[in-house]
């Protein structure tokens, strides 16, 4: 752990104030709960008009960040910036500019679907006028026109995320923070907001998703990090990081004696192997010798893809279950 | 390191009963309650006054026609008042439990607000304000009732409502304190068995608190509600309450320390 103590020396070597267009700056920070270190020195950088995927199986520490580049806990140790203000110092300012989206919905079920916009308008110190201006833009974003007086409890999971996105976005936030945008969701609601997030991207939006779907991030994601257990892991651009970190193929292998046929053979013929139960997953750059194995082989079942997000993500934090 | 976590959980428990931030970004949340409330404004005044009104109408009625006047009163007006205060009680501990609690904990409105440009302590002033707010309102209706059946025709009278408002911040604050500390809905009866029925029983709503034995009636004289009932029956009788200001200074004692508890405990609870 003394690793950790590097931060210390943070009096001494003062940090580079972050470029213009960084639009969120979160360097070395530290959140403890009690003995506990949940965020252990991370360091990034958000650029304008990127989304920036932030990985991580649950208790990485990912919510704690969010909260806390929120300011609305106070970190033990580090600097953040979000939108040019010093967190938490001037949260509140830095707020009037960010949008959140958060992992429960929070709607207004006293409200109707308009009114929830217009109400959490004023939040933010909106005249009424600016507000009804936007809402129209706003519901035909979320696909909600036709839903405009009806009330929360009538609408489907979908509907709600996508409200909440909208509702997000009644202050015209220049970053916006996702904090696993769709989870519990079918494909098609799914899909929706996928398709909604690429919109404000290709406005020139910054935003910032958590997420533990692997291709939720590599549909969105310009840029990812994956933190564990506090700590930044990896750190750049998808396909960059496959291919830092991840042969290019994967074979998996399916049955009771795959453990014995990995042994044997399967460490031969691919450059790495994990056998999680039944399953064997054989990692290649090259998986032709490998498929010529198993083609000589009667009743075993394989299925052959390319290396995906979540490969990474299990090589960089580990097979076994968080909870 | 020890001493280092020791000032860390120092400096965390500073934070906590750190004294309240006010801005006037409260306004909007306290306005949210008012819509919502306006959206059902009939039924939760009816709910509000059934029960004081009921109360009034039948032990006024009906005790009244055995023991006369009471306290240079008739005994309707004499009820009527400590429903008036009552009701503030009831209206605005409803308010700072379960309404609060809805808001919070199973609609997670705060956590919404809170991600906007609006603080918690924002929040929880609006809503220690808004607490006093619907005591004012029940507060009216009931006043207007007892108006209508004839007392209490007086200009005095109408400092009843600002008394309300008192009442509702002080028994509202205790309200939100039990609120930042329950698990569920049921965890409120505690608060209703051990500190609003013994204050509608010894305050001298029902009958005057001289009738007590001097032990309990000075006992007594701690509860909020008998400070509030104080300053009610004399306006009602159009008389300047004697000793206002100690009766005063009680209910803002009381409710600035329960709303300073409800604010530090609010904030341990979300803040984390």
């Amino acid at each position: 752990m003394s690793t950790f103590n590097e931060d210390d020396t943070v009096l001494v070597d003062p940090p580079a104030p972050p470029p213009a267009d960084v639009v969120l700056h979160v360097h070395r920070l530290r959140k403890k709960y009690g003995a506990a270190e949940v965020v252990r020195s991370l360091s990034f950088d958000i650029r304008r008009g990127e989304c920036f995927g932030l990985l991580g199986p649950n208790g990485a520490g990912k919510t704690t960040t969010l909260r806390c580049c929120l300011g609305l806990i106070d970190p033990d140790g580090g600097k953040i910036e979000m939108v040019g203000q010093p967190v938490p110092k001037a949260a509140r300012e830095a707020r009037i500019r960010v949008g959140v989206v958060p992992q429960m919905d929070n709607l207004d079920p006293d409200f109707t679907v308009r009114e929830n916009l217009l109400i959490y308008g004023t939040y933010f110190g909106l005249p009424r006028g600016v507000v009804e201006k936007r809402i129209p833009k706003l519901l035909d974003f979320a696909g909600l026109g036709n839903k405009r007086n009806a009330g929360i409890r009538t609408l489907s999971g979908g509907m709600k995320r996508r409200l909440t996105l909208a509702r997000a976005l009644i202050n015209d936030p220049e970053l916006l923070i996702l904090d696993e945008p769709t989870t519990g969701l079918d494909p098609q609601a799914r899909h929706l907001i996928w398709d909604g997030l690429r919109q404000l991207l290709a406005q020139g939006k910054t935003i910032l998703l958590t997420t533990h779907f692997m291709d939720e991030a590599e549909r969105l994601a310009t840029r990812l990090a994956v933190i564990d257990h506090g700590m930044l892991i990896a750190t750049g651009a998808p396909r960059a990081l496959l291919k830092q970190h991840v042969e290019a193929e994967v074979v998996e292998v399916f049955g009771d004696e795959v453990r014995t046929w990995a042994d044997v053979h399967g460490r031969k013929l691919a450059q790495r192997v994990e056998v999680a139960g039944e399953t064997a997953f054989c990692y290649a750059a090259d998986p032709q010798p490998l498929l010529n194995d198993l083609a000589t082989r009667a009743g075993v079942r394989y299925l052959h893809r390319p290396a995906n997000l979540e490969d990474l993500f299990i090589k960089l934090t580990g097979r076994e279950l968080r909870d | 390191m020890e001493t280092e976590t020791k000032n860390r959980v120092k400096a965390a428990t500073t934070k906590i009963w750190a004294p309240p931030t006010l801005s006037a970004r409260f306004v909007p949340v306290w306005r949210r309650n008012l819509l919502v409330w306006r959206k059902l404004a009939i039924a939760s005044i009816l709910g509000n006054i059934a029960d004081p009104l009921l109360y009034m109408l039948a032990l006024g009625y009906g005790i009244g026609a055995l023991v006369g006047e009471v306290g240079g009163m008739s005994y309707v007006a004499f009820i009527g008042t400590g429903m008036v205060c009552q009701s503030a009680m009831f209206t605005a501990s409803f308010e700072g439990m379960y309404s609060a609690f809805s808001r919070m904990h199973m609609q997670r409105t705060w956590e919404g607000i809170i991600n906007a440009p609006v603080s918690l302590d924002d929040v929880m002033l609006a809503e220690w304000l808004w607490t006093g707010t619907k005591a004012v309102m029940s507060t009216t209706a009931i006043l207007l009732v007892i108006m209508l059946l004839g007392y209490g025709h007086t200009w005095l009278a109408l400092w009843i409502l600002p008394l309300g408002f008192l009442v509702g911040l002080t028994f509202g604050g205790a309200g939100l304190v039990m609120n930042a500390l329950a698990p569920n809905y049921d965890f409120f009866t505690y608060f209703f068995t051990l500190v609003l029925t013994p204050m509608l029983l010894f305050s001298g709503v029902y009958f005057p608190v001289e009738q007590m034995p001097a032990w309990l009636a000075s006992i007594a004289a701690f509860l909020p509600l008998k400070h509030a009932i104080d300053i009610a029956r004399p306006l009602m009788l159009s008389r300047i309450p004697e000793n206002i200001l100690l009766h005063v200074a009680v209910l803002v004692f009381y409710a600035a320390v329960a709303y300073y508890f409800a604010l530090a405990l609010t904030r341990r609870r979300l803040l984390k």
